[in-house]
């Protein structure tokens, strides 16, 4: 029987959001490798279960190679540059003499296992979460994030929008300038040519965000009619710094370590809070008087709630764990780490949305016809 | 419903009124097709009806433009959109939104329709256009008919009560361009919607138009109740009429029917065209592919093709979009190396050709010829091809100039109108007189001058000894200049033989006067102007 667990549908992309960010949460407050390796089967478990057809569901994978960039560089530094002299010693660099007014930097040296693990197990927890953005992205096509964006920040979202669009299609008009080029018997590479290759390229670019700003006009895009401008200005002013606020506190939240007024961490939960209501506001002083209206706007419904939930889960007991030594990856000395039992329940509880989430429906947006001309020219 | 009352325009920079006090009425419920050389200003005039020209364009605008009793003057596009929807060329440049179904919401969104009728509406549009099962697909996957009509529905869905259209099926196939004006003809006459259509293929066109509305070269704007008449003063004509005042009919015939049964007697009385195909002695191999395949993620696009192309031969590669023309082209001229087989062109492998060598034994004119050219002028791209290929400074621009004589040599080359850019971009490449000339649809936005001008130089081309290649949807130019045609369907070739058999093999790769005058092999007016003169001839001499 279909049910609202079952019924193929797209979930509202706020839920996915939520619960990727607390994931995310999770994975910032722990170097516990893992602790964090699980974050991320947890959340490539969900990403197999639940992502939507096409080329963003791929992200999940393309975002975990660019983590493991990120460990690699991290790891390279510490060997470069790292300052670590706790525990066994691995091996020793030619140390490089540097001039007095550079103390305290070190260039080569001694290389500790201690400097070394620590190094793997902070580039894994931002691989970790980049992971979980990757995640989001593959369950949610970011342009549908559009329709959650308040009417009055709407001419931003259109921009984001418009750039993503664009941005393929400049690729593959590069690549068609490159091979009019060639069939003209110029050269293809050196400064010269790039000159002279982005001139076409920039004027087709042009010409296109032209005729794109035309056919939105001639379709009613930017009509007065409802808001007046400084309604308009006040409301994006609120949200704009709601945004912020949010993104602060959400910051706060990641960082455990970051300073607090009289003991309480003011970037934290307080500016989340304070964010989310700017925000609000803003929301609400654009819907008062609706100059646009949303085709199909998503509905948030029991599941939306519960996925939501299964992220919070985490992010809270990780918060709450504070700062229990579990949490932290065992570099000195470098025992095997353990995991807390409720850090491991919270992160089961994330990976719920594999199977309570409603599938999304299989379209076939992401098949290429035969018949497709720009793909078969491009 | 659409009134222009002494309308003066003017863009800024230019000396003279791109139109010129026009005065025209078009009611409501009335299919109006507007007719005119390229350059004339039928984008212009066409733009001006919802005040796009000059609220974005700029210029000066005399007199005004009232639809449906709102003037333009007084209200941007953006307030006019609820009134009027605007097609404009490429269809694909004015989308917003990357699915079908959003992009058909958005124009609704804009206008604050509610929720539930922007649900009803766009079900309905659906059904309408018959996009049913592309609902939920992405844009960029569309072929050029599925998106014509798409763009049309973005328009429709806020029902609007003129619908101006911009030469919708000049880039299309005719199968697709047949989907889009059946589409065009169920809203003129199912809803009583008032069309406004701008387009170079007139034949495809003005059988169904209502009126006729002549953009004359002066700037001046005539409308015309009988198409029939308007098509005897009209600048361009399509291939019917011209048969029609050659031999004489009156009233000229618009559509194959009625120009068939005009021709009946004349059908009976003009001798067979000569069995001998026309183009059967050719040079030697120039190209050839064996076993060519090609893949596009896991669709094969071409399928193990075998092909000799001779000097001397004008081949035309016809076929549904996507059927992989481009393809072919690319792998002919090195631009995609193949998949699996072989490509050789006068015995080398173009993929590794390069400069010089290159320009000698290759020319592509690609499907958008502007992304051919980065330099000032067209001087400065004339005297770039001169010194490639060691050329005598100026040959190439004395070329360019025997095809239009009227460019300023220093004119930006992204300031020319669509028809000279490619008419440069031809020169720049047959100034190197390469072994093997390709040209990817070069017929887009071409009038009928321009496409026998086109087809003039393609056969000097053939003549000096050049292999011609030309993917094309344009049957109108396979008739006039090719020698030989091939059929692509699905990747394989499905035909290859002769123009002549090929376009009175299939209805729907025939030229219009291979149709009136089947069985007769005929293919070009001047074909069955000489028939009727030896016919005449030989009843004088009886």
């Amino acid at each position: 029987m279909l049910t609202a667990f079952t019924l193929p549908r797209l979930l509202h992309p706020g839920a996915w959001w939520i619960w990727a960010l607390g994931l995310a949460v999770a994975a910032a407050r722990t170097t516990n490798p893992l602790l964090l390796l699980l974050i991320a089967a947890v959340a490539g478990v969900v990403v197999a279960e639940r992502r939507v057809a096409g080329p963003w569901g791929r992200s999940y994978l393309a975002f975990a190679k660019f983590g493991l960039v990120v460990i690699a560089i991290r790891v390279v530094l510490e060997i470069l540059i790292g300052a670590s002299d706790l525990g066994p010693t691995l091996f020793i660099l030619p140390e490089v003499p540097l001039p007095d007014w550079m103390a305290g930097v070190k260039l080569g040296g001694i290389v500790t296992l201690s400097g070394l693990l620590l190094a793997v197990f902070e580039g894994l927890r931002i691989a970790v979460m980049l992971i979980c953005i990757g995640a989001v992205n593959s369950l949610v096509n970011p342009s549908r994030l559009l329709r959650i964006v308040p009417a009055a920040l709407y001419e931003v979202g259109v921009a984001v929008v418009v750039c993503m669009t664009t941005a393929p299609i400049l690729v593959s008009d590069a690549g068609r300038i490159r091979e009019a080029r060639r069939l003209r018997g110029q050269p293809t590479a050196g400064p010269r040519a790039w000159a002279q290759m982005a001139l076409p390229l920039f004027s087709g670019a042009l010409e296109r965000s032209v005729a794109l700003a035309a056919s939105m006009d001639s379709r009613g895009y930017g009509r007065t009619a409802g808001l007046s401008r400084t309604t308009r200005r006040i409301t994006a002013g609120l949200l704009l710094l709601g945004i912020l606020g949010v993104l602060l506190g959400l910051y706060g939240l990641l960082d455990g370590s970051t300073p607090g007024v009289a003991g309480v961490a003011v970037l934290g939960w307080p500016l989340l809070l304070v964010g989310a209501g700017l925000a609000a506001a803003g929301s609400l002083l654009a819907g008062r008087r609706v100059s646009r209206t949303r085709y199909r706007p998503d509905a948030w419904k029991l599941p939306e709630w519960l996925v939501a939930l299964c992220g919070v889960v985490p992010a809270a007991v990780f918060i709450m764990l504070g700062s229990d030594q579990a949490l932290t990856g065992p570099t000195t000395p470098p025992t095997w780490p353990e995991i807390p039992f409720v850090a491991l329940v919270s992160l089961l509880v994330a990976m719920l949305p594999a199977a309570i989430a409603p599938p999304p429906p299989v379209t076939d947006s992401a098949v290429t016809p035969s018949r497709d001309r720009s793909a078969v020219a491009a | 419903m659409i009134e222009f009352q002494q309308v003066t325009f003017q863009y800024q920079d230019e000396t003279k009124p791109q139109l010129r006090d026009v005065h025209l009425t078009i009611p409501e419920g009335e299919l109006a097709v507007v007719v005119g050389a390229t350059g004339t200003g039928k984008s212009t005039l066409l733009g001006l009806i919802n005040g796009l020209v000059p609220h974005f364009t700029g210029g000066r605008l005399q007199g005004q433009v009232v639809v449906a009793g709102r003037s333009t003057a007084e209200f941007p596009p953006r307030e006019m959109a609820d009134l009027v929807g605007l097609v404009r060329q490429d269809p694909a440049a004015g989308f917003v939104t990357d699915l079908v179904e959003d992009e058909l919401a958005y124009t609704m969104e804009s206008l604050g329709v509610p929720a539930d009728v922007m649900r009803r509406r766009v079900e309905e549009t659906l059904d309408l256009l018959g996009l049913d099962q592309l609902r939920n697909r992405a844009l960029r996957t569309l072929s050029g008919g599925e998106r014509q009509r798409v763009a049309i529905g973005s328009v429709l869905t806020a029902h609007p009560r003129v619908l101006v259209l911009d030469e919708p099926t000049s880039a299309l196939d005719p199968q697709a361009a047949e989907e889009v004006l059946a589409a065009i003809q169920r809203l003129v006459h199912d809803l009583g919607l008032t069309v406004v259509v701008s387009e170079h293929r007139l034949e495809r066109v003005v059988q169904y138009a209502d009126t006729v509305v002549i953009v004359h070269g002066d700037g001046t704007v005539t409308r015309h109740n009988d198409p029939s008449e308007a098509m005897a003063i009209s600048p361009v004509e399509p291939p019917l009429a011209t048969l029609g005042k050659r031999v004489g009919w009156d009233p000229l015939p618009l559509s194959i029917r009625d120009a068939r049964r005009a021709a009946s007697d004349l059908r009976q009385s003009l001798p067979p065209m000569p069995p001998l195909p026309i183009g059967t002695e050719h040079g030697p191999t120039v190209a050839q592919v064996a076993k060519l395949s090609a893949i596009r993620g896991n669709n094969p696009v071409l399928r193990s093709i075998d092909l000799q192309v001779n000097a001397g031969e004008i081949v035309a590669v016809i076929g549904r979009n996507g059927a992989g023309k481009t393809t072919l082209l690319r792998s002919f001229a090195g631009s995609q190396p193949p998949d699996s087989g072989t490509v050789q062109v006068r015995g080398m492998d173009p993929v590794k050709l390069s400069g010089k060598e290159l320009v000698a034994k290759v020319g592509f004119v690609p499907q958008e010829p502007a992304t051919m050219l980065w330099a000032e002028s067209v001087a400065a791209e004339c005297e770039a091809a001169d010194s490639t290929s060691d050329l005598a400074p100026g040959t190439t621009l004395v070329l360019f100039q025997t095809l239009r004589n009227d460019i300023d040599p220093l004119t930006h080359p992204m300031d020319l109108s669509e028809g000279t850019r490619l008419a440069l971009v031809v020169a720049l490449v047959a100034a190197g007189a390469p072994d093997l000339l390709l040209l990817d649809e070069p017929t887009r936005g071409l009038d009928y001058c321009a496409k026998t001008e086109l087809a003039d130089v393609l056969r000097e081309q053939a003549l000096r000894g050049a292999a011609i290649v030309l993917a094309t949807h344009d049957v109108e130019l396979v008739a006039e200049a090719c020698t030989r045609v091939i059929m692509l369907g699905d990747g394989d070739v499905v035909l290859d033989t002769d123009a002549r058999s090929a376009a009175t093999a299939s209805p729907a790769f025939a030229p219009q006067v291979a149709k009136v005058f089947a069985p007769l092999q005929y293919l070009t007016v001047a074909e069955v102007t000489a028939g009727v003169l030896a016919q005449r001839d030989s009843g004088a001499k009886q």
